[in-house]
């Protein structure tokens, strides 16, 4: 596999505004994407991880978002650029799948236009030149009869079908990087399936590179060459997939992995993670950030300034309270969750 | 489609019976009678010719009798007589209707010409300072009476500046037909179709507003800024296509209250429309006006939902009447 | 006699049609469903969506009125009871909903949102009231002083439990938990399942468990009934149905759950492709000609599959 970096993004923080005060949301991420390379940002809500998608692309509302670093494009920097600048880059260079495909696609167009609009804007084909990729594309991403389907409106079409054309818009100018935001989490199991088939499918003929958000460590497991776990704007771990499933380290990862149910093995009970997400205006900017939820492990195992660190090659590890983890046998299944 | 409008129409019949049913029945509750006004205009009649002409106009009649033959009339088309004006009722609407559309009309689209460049300002550039002066004019149309503001109008543009004629619907010394003839027409239109306009802008300046608002942040317009659409096509394509929906929907709606809103209008303006007669039967107590004007409105109110529909079903695939 | 049986229920909603809007067909949202729980276990119902799942659960509590069937609960159906005496039932029967942010009214104190079902059923004074909610409150977890709060002031977990507090206070037999932790992140879905379990035990629960999520069935019920196009495709314990698939449709929806480990992804793949193939190829032992399922067939004492 060939290591050529496409995105190399460099200590981004996301502030957002809220009542005149600004407030990170991803806070000091550094992450690398390969050419033809599945990274996965996984983690839960208000994580930071689909801020960090969408700021890639700029597609924040610019009046209350400040974005700070370097976000490189192939080695462009694409965080100075104005929108026109960026225009020209979106959608042809970077492509993007949304989570729900329902509200992705616009009601009123034909989803044959929308898979069109992009080359309007990126190619020079005639419009019969245009008509004709778009029922490629239609045929590459599994709709049986493109020809129809081209004069469908979105919602004639079922949810599995409407994720097609949304990754059909994604694909349209053949991007060296996609950025998947949750693609199939509001999709039926077995349409999920299909979902995660094509897209492999894709990304491998178009030797793309691929950011997946999720909060679907099965998702994960399945798709991604790469991961990074995020906790409160922070990554907290970086490893590829076989060692993140395999050896994970930081607490929060090993405490993830232990509370999801399996189909394979039956627990009587699922491990919970103490606490709540501290919100964005009360998250601690210091020391780690993952502390309070761990409250039986010493103090003096965490860093006063954890950063994140390589531990074994490709391994990276944030704080040093991973060395000592433990889960507490009573803190399985008791009845604290977490008054606060 | 076609079978769709059959459809609506049938089931309007119905409704349209319940509302006859009502006006009759209202007119009966109403005090006086249809002679009532007669009386006060002729102080010779004496009771005798009175309780004939009652007889002869068959008021004495049992009220279904009455209601029954008032609704064979009107489905013949025939709307009884105005006992103010002794003339058919038909003839005395059909002079005054096309004014009125004319006029309502020239409000609906002259209030769409202000209020819609106003609301994609507004919207798209929300919390601006031009954004905030629209929704203070909004706010401040909304609060004003519209028989205080024509009267306004008519005062400062009619009578001190004398920019506009105050009165009529036309010029009567102009010969049907010639150019001045419409141009006198026009100018009597200005001044009560711009009162009316620009009072009734709020609703689609603030619909509009609304729906851009809530449409600039939907998952679709992320997906057109993903692929590399500029910023004015977001919004022509994307963004204003689906905030007009509503008020295309509304078109109908409207229609049907700018009828009802001419009331004051054409009477402050004294122009000969619907409205002005409405009010003047009513002070008359000239019921077969009142009763012919009122299944008129339902009949109009019917039909504007009914093309509200129709416009709906026209600009969104969603809605597909077969 | 089982706790609660259902007994080929029927949903049908009319589809109208032509220029009188006479009814030309039937939307079969749940069509012949029979199935039994016993007290004390979780019986799951899982599907895709659409599959008629939720129209069961909601039926059972009497939200949706059965087109044909009986609901019997402790024998009694449920279905031909009168509104007044249905009322007398409704309280044995409570509901979990999924999400935790609309289904708690926002301008509701928690006591008041706790206190809700106590007041349409019981004439308790304000004393009694708010004691009993503040047990129910200490129950799931959470600070008594917490019921003078509202709904907006809690995490979505907390929320999930403050609507189980409001299940649990008239003592219900059966609870229907629609997708009660679909809306949740992970950590916190572990949290109010385990919870769920525990509470099971103390009030000695039924539950009927509607969910997509195969994962959480798994974990949850101790038997399962896979739905498709409102009719069972199977039934059988949590074992049989992961272990011992039959129908080839439960089939593709387990090999379509996620494989947790990395390194059997390519098995999984291959796998998928061999059900998929098996999927078109034997189509009709398991479909009829209008793609629908054969009734259900017992093939041991507790597994039944739909094939001819």
């Amino acid at each position: 596999m060939s290591k050529q970096p496409i995105l190399q993004i460099e200590n981004l923080r996301v502030s957002f505004r809220i009542h005149d005060e600004y407030y990170a949301a991803v806070d000091g991420v550094s992450l690398t994407v390969n050419e033809n390379e599945v990274v996965a940002i996984v983690g839960e809500s208000g994580c930071g991880k689909s801020a960090l998608a969408l700021s890639i692309m700029g597609l924040h509302p610019l009046e209350r978002t400040k974005l700070e670093g370097t976000i490189a494009f192939k080695g462009k920097n694409l965080l100075p650029l104005s929108v026109p600048q960026l225009n020209q880059i979106r959608g042809k260079d970077i492509g993007m799948i949304f989570q729900d495909p329902l509200t992705a696609l616009n009601p009123l167009m034909s989803v044959g236009r929308q898979i069109e609009e992009s080359m309007d804007y990126h190619t020079k084909l005639s419009s019969s030149a245009k008509r004709q990729r778009t029922l490629e594309l239609l045929k590459r991403v599994g709709i049986p009869n493109p020809e129809k389907t081209y004069d469908r409106y979105p919602h004639e079409l079922s949810g599995g079908m409407r994720q097609r054309i949304v990754i059909a818009i994604a694909i349209a100018c053949e991007p060296s990087l996609i950025i998947a935001d949750e693609p199939t989490t509001a999709l039926d199991v077995t349409i999920q399936a299909q979902i995660m088939g094509l897209l492999k499918e894709l990304q491998q003929q178009m030797k793309t590179g691929i950011i997946l958000i999720t909060h679907d460590l099965g998702v994960v497991a399945e798709m991604a060459d790469r991961v990074a776990v995020m906790y409160a704007g922070e990554i907290v771990e970086l490893a590829d997939v076989n060692t993140l499933f395999s050896r994970p380290l930081h607490p929060y990862t090993r405490s993830l992995l232990h509370s999801i149910p399996s189909v394979q093995t039956r627990k009587e009970k699922l491990h919970v993670i103490q606490g709540i997400v501290p919100s964005l205006q009360k998250l601690p900017r210091t020391g780690c950030r993952f502390k309070s939820r761990i409250s039986w492990i010493d103090e003096s195992e965490h860093e006063k300034n954890p950063i994140l660190r390589e531990v074994a090659p490709g391994h990276w590890v944030r704080c040093t309270c991973y060395k000592n983890f433990y889960f507490p046998q009573d803190n399985i299944g008791d009845m604290n969750y977490g008054i606060s | 489609m076609l079978k769709f409008i059959l459809r609506r129409i049938v089931i309007m019949i119905p409704q349209l019976f319940l509302l006859s049913i009502l006006v009759f029945l209202l007119a009966k509750a109403m005090p006086g009678d249809a002679l009532t006004g007669r009386l006060a205009n002729n102080p010779k009649m004496d009771a005798q010719t009175l309780a004939e002409m009652k007889e002869k106009l068959g008021l004495n009649d049992p009220p279904y009798v009455q209601y029954v033959r008032w609704i064979k009339n009107l489905m013949q088309g025939d709307l009884g007589i105005s006992y103010i004006h002794q003339q058919p009722v038909t003839d005395l609407l059909s002079e005054r209707i096309g004014n009125t559309l004319l006029l309502s009309a020239c409000i609906l689209i002259l209030s769409y010409i202000i209020a819609i460049p106003l609301g994609i300002v507004s919207g798209r550039w929300t919390n601006s300072l031009a954004d905030k002066l629209i929704v203070g004019y909004s706010y401040l149309s909304f609060a004003t009476p519209l028989f205080i503001f024509a009267l306004l109008m008519l005062f400062v543009f009619g009578f001190i500046l004398g920019w506009f004629p105050t009165g009529g619907s036309v010029n009567i010394q102009v010969e049907k037909g010639t150019v001045d003839y419409y141009i006198s027409k026009i100018n009597h239109l200005i001044l009560p179709s711009l009162s009316g306009a620009l009072l009734s802008t709020v609703g689609t300046i603030q619909y509009l507003r609304n729906e851009i608002i809530d449409t600039k942040i939907k998952d679709f317009v992320k997906t057109a800024r993903a692929k590399g659409v500029p910023e004015s096509r977001i919004y022509s394509r994307h963004i204003l296509r689906n905030s007009f929906l509503p008020i295309a929907a509304f078109l109908g709606y409207e229609i049907t209250g700018l009828i009802g809103g001419s009331i004051f209008l054409e009477s402050i303006f004294s122009y000969p429309g619907i409205g002005q007669l409405f009010l003047q039967s009513i002070m008359q107590r000239d019921y077969s006006v009142i009763t012919a004007l009122v299944m008129i409105s339902g009949l109009a109110t019917l039909l504007g939902t009914l093309l509200s529909d129709i416009i709906l079903s026209a600009v969104d695939p969603r809605i597909r009447i077969e | 006699m089982a706790f609660l049986k259902v007994n080929h229920l029927k949903v049908y909603y009319p589809v109208r049609g032509g220029f009188f809007r006479r009814v030309i067909d039937y939307v079969r949202a749940v069509d012949d469903v029979s199935f039994e729980l016993e007290q004390g276990e979780t019986y799951g119902l899982v599907g895709e969506s659409g599959c008629g799942k939720t129209t069961t659960g909601r039926t059972i509590i009497g939200l949706i009125k059965a087109t044909a069937g009986e609901i019997l609960l402790e024998g009694k159906d449920l279905t031909k009871l009168s509104r007044r005496e249905f009322y007398h039932y409704r309280k044995d029967i409570q509901m979990i909903f999924q999400d935790p942010y609309s289904s708690l009214n926002p301008r509701k104190r928690v006591l008041d949102i706790i206190a809700e079902p106590l007041r349409n059923f019981e004439k308790l004074s304000p004393q009694e009231e708010k004691r009993k909610v503040q047990y129910f409150v200490e129950k799931v977890g959470l600070h008594p002083e917490s019921i003078y709060k509202y709904p907006h002031e809690f995490s979505g977990g907390q929320r999930q439990r403050i609507g189980i507090a409001r299940a649990l206070t008239l003592n219900p037999k059966l609870i229907i938990a629609d997708e009660p932790v679909s809306a949740l992140d992970v950590s916190v879905q572990a949290q109010v399942l385990n919870f769920m379990k525990e509470i099971q035990k103390e009030f000695q629960l039924t539950y009927l468990f509607i969910s997509h999520d195969l994962g959480i069935i798994r974990h949850m019920c101790d038997r399962i009934g896979i739905m498709y196009r409102g009719q069972f495709v199977e039934e059988g314990t949590s074992e049989e149905i992961f272990h011992d698939p039959q129908h080839i449709y439960t089939k593709r929806l387990i090999s379509a759950i996620p494989n947790p480990n990395p390194q059997h992804r390519q098995e999984q793949v291959k796998l998928r492709q061999e059900i998929d193939k098996e999927y078109h190829n034997s189509y009709h032992q398991y479909f009829d000609a209008e793609g629908r399922v054969y009734p259900l067939k017992r093939i041991s004492e507790t597994h039944s599959v739909a094939i001819p």
